[in-house]
């Protein structure tokens, strides 16, 4: 008999921290990660979701993972792997963007930042790091550039919501009113010095995400600096509920769900993400043939007209009752007060207003092609 | 949380308060506990039949479906509607929301069921497991 090597569980650096606060915890691809806090302190999924629409809220994303790609043909890597343009980055700016398969489908995607004048820092998903890493290293091989896993290094805290950039303001000597959506600074943070920090997020809303050591004293100690600085602003530690029932409003696509390696670009809806016109890009001339020979199925916004709650992999119905497609996402939306999904369909039922059906229980719930995103941020 | 002992508890943890022929079910509080913020009550229609041990319905929150599972057989005699208004009432009093009233077919199933003093053991050991 062979032993059976058992599943680790990993845990960031805040494990105990979320534990102590006596938030629900979960298994999440691989990571033991709070889904909720409890009421007592404010939290709950849709008091969580609200506290980042209307205030403030701060999640442990450090399951997150951090290559740095530096060197003489760091850009030229990078362009390879990822298909947004990266030569367009100044110092300081970063960019949404995917590292494909030669199919066109996904990796995973990607927010790219550039951090000095060889030096990038691509931020993955937490299911995909090891998958992830090995891809970027081996595809990475014929440059002059040094590929490093700093994954284990920071604890990533986002801070989200119309009053992180006051809230984050008060810890640090960085003017983060100069810093605009999608580019990043350097900064004392809490004593800290020199703490990256991105004015990016994954809540369809303002917000900042900043790269801590990963030491539990040092990341417990930020984390609660930010708690107490946040009280005036209605601060609510999140989990991964609220997470992800903000980034489906905003139609921000989750690795597994709307995108992965069956799916490609132009399904999913990600074109202005992915420049056609910069060099050779792995999975270019897949893309290229695919949007020549037609794109059969693409991604919509769905409301529920009729009671009921359409959840990922449920199927999706014409009027008539047909299968067409299947939902990659659907919850209730806590600010919007609807039920919504989104979901692949063929492309005949993408238009705006055409009744569909989602499967709930072996019924056909009436339900509607509607805009996305479903939540935009006011302009301010 | 004390759990009331005028009624009876299922391992799947809905509550049971019997009144002569009838009774009344709902969810325990560890159960919306576990659920989180509820958005959703889906109970049979009046008359329906419900079978011990077999699922009636559904409760979901913002992130969970869960089904509902009878802790007795009878038929449907009424519904709490006030749920599909306001189903966070489960939230705020889960042994005070009640979902559905039934006619008992067979009281003696009640006997399989677990105290209020079990019911808190059983929970104590899932939670703490």
């Amino acid at each position: 008999m062979s032993a059976v090597e058992a599943p680790t569980i990993r845990k960031t650096a805040l494990n105990a921290v979320h534990r102590q606060m006596g938030a629900r915890m979960v298994e999440f691809n691989g990571w033991d990660m709070p889904v909720e806090y409890p009421a007592s302190l404010g939290g709950g999924i849709i008091n969580e979701h609200m506290a980042v629409r209307t205030g403030a809220g701060i999640f442990d994303v450090s399951h997150m993972g951090d290559i740095k790609l530096a060197g003489r043909e760091a850009l030229p890597a990078v362009q390879h792997i990822s298909m947004n343009d990266a030569s367009r980055l100044a110092i300081g700016q970063a960019q949404y963007s995917a590292l494909l398969y030669p199919e066109g489908t996904f990796v995973d995607d990607v927010i790219v930042h550039r951090l000095g004048e060889d030096e990038y820092l691509l931020v993955i998903n937490a299911g995909t790091r090891e998958k992830d890493f090995s891809w970027v290293r081996d595809n990475t091989r014929q440059f002059d550039c040094v590929v490093e896993n700093l994954s284990d290094d920071f604890t990533q805290i986002a801070i989200q919501g119309p009053k992180a950039v006051n809230l984050l303001q008060k810890l640090t000597d960085a003017d983060l009113s100069a810093v605009k959506f999608y580019w990043v600074t350097r900064g004392t943070v809490c004593g800290l010095k020199s703490i990256l920090m991105g004015r990016t997020g994954y809540t369809a809303e303002d917000g900042f995400e900043i790269y801590i050591p990963s030491d539990e004293g040092t990341s417990a100690f930020v984390w609660n600096e930010i708690l107490i600085a946040g009280k005036e602003f209605g601060v609510v530690p999140c989990g991964l509920g609220a997470r992800n029932t903000l980034r489906l409003e905003g139609k921000l696509p989750l690795y597994g769900h709307e995108i992965s390696d069956t799916i490609n670009v132009w399904e999913a809806g990600l074109d202005r993400f992915c420049k056609m016109g910069k060099p050779e890009f792995i999975g270019r001339a897949a893309l290229e043939q695919s949007k020549a020979t037609g794109i059969h199925r693409g991604l919509i916004g769905l409301e529920m007209t009729e009671r009921g709650i359409a959840r990922d992999g449920y199927k999706v119905l014409d009027s008539a009752g047909r299968e067409i497609g299947y939902v990659t996402s659907g919850s209730p939306a806590p600010y919007l007060k609807k039920n919504v999904a989104l979901a692949y369909v063929p492309k005949e039922f993408e238009p705006t207003g055409t009744p569909l059906r989602v499967e709930i229980r072996g019924q056909g719930v009436g339900a509607v092609v509607v805009p996305t995103p479903f939540y935009k941020r006011p302009k301010k | 949380m004390p759990y009331p002992t005028d009624r009876k508890y299922t391992r799947e943890h809905e509550w049971i308060q019997v009144n002569g022929n009838s009774a009344t079910v709902g969810i325990t509080d560890y159960a919306q506990q576990s659920l989180g913020d509820i958005v959703f009550v889906e109970t049979p229609k009046i008359g329906a039949e419900l079978t011990a041990g077999r699922t009636f319905g559904t409760v979901e929150s913002v992130k969970a479906v869960s089904d509902l599972f009878a802790p007795a057989s009878g038929s449907v005699t009424e519904v709490n509607g006030e749920l599909a208004s306001a189903p966070e009432k489960v939230n705020s009093d889960a042994h005070g929301a009640w979902m559905v009233k039934i006619t008992l077919k067979n009281p003696a199933e009640l006997d399989a069921l677990l105290s209020a003093s079990d019911y808190e053991k059983f929970v104590a050991e899932e939670a703490g497991h």
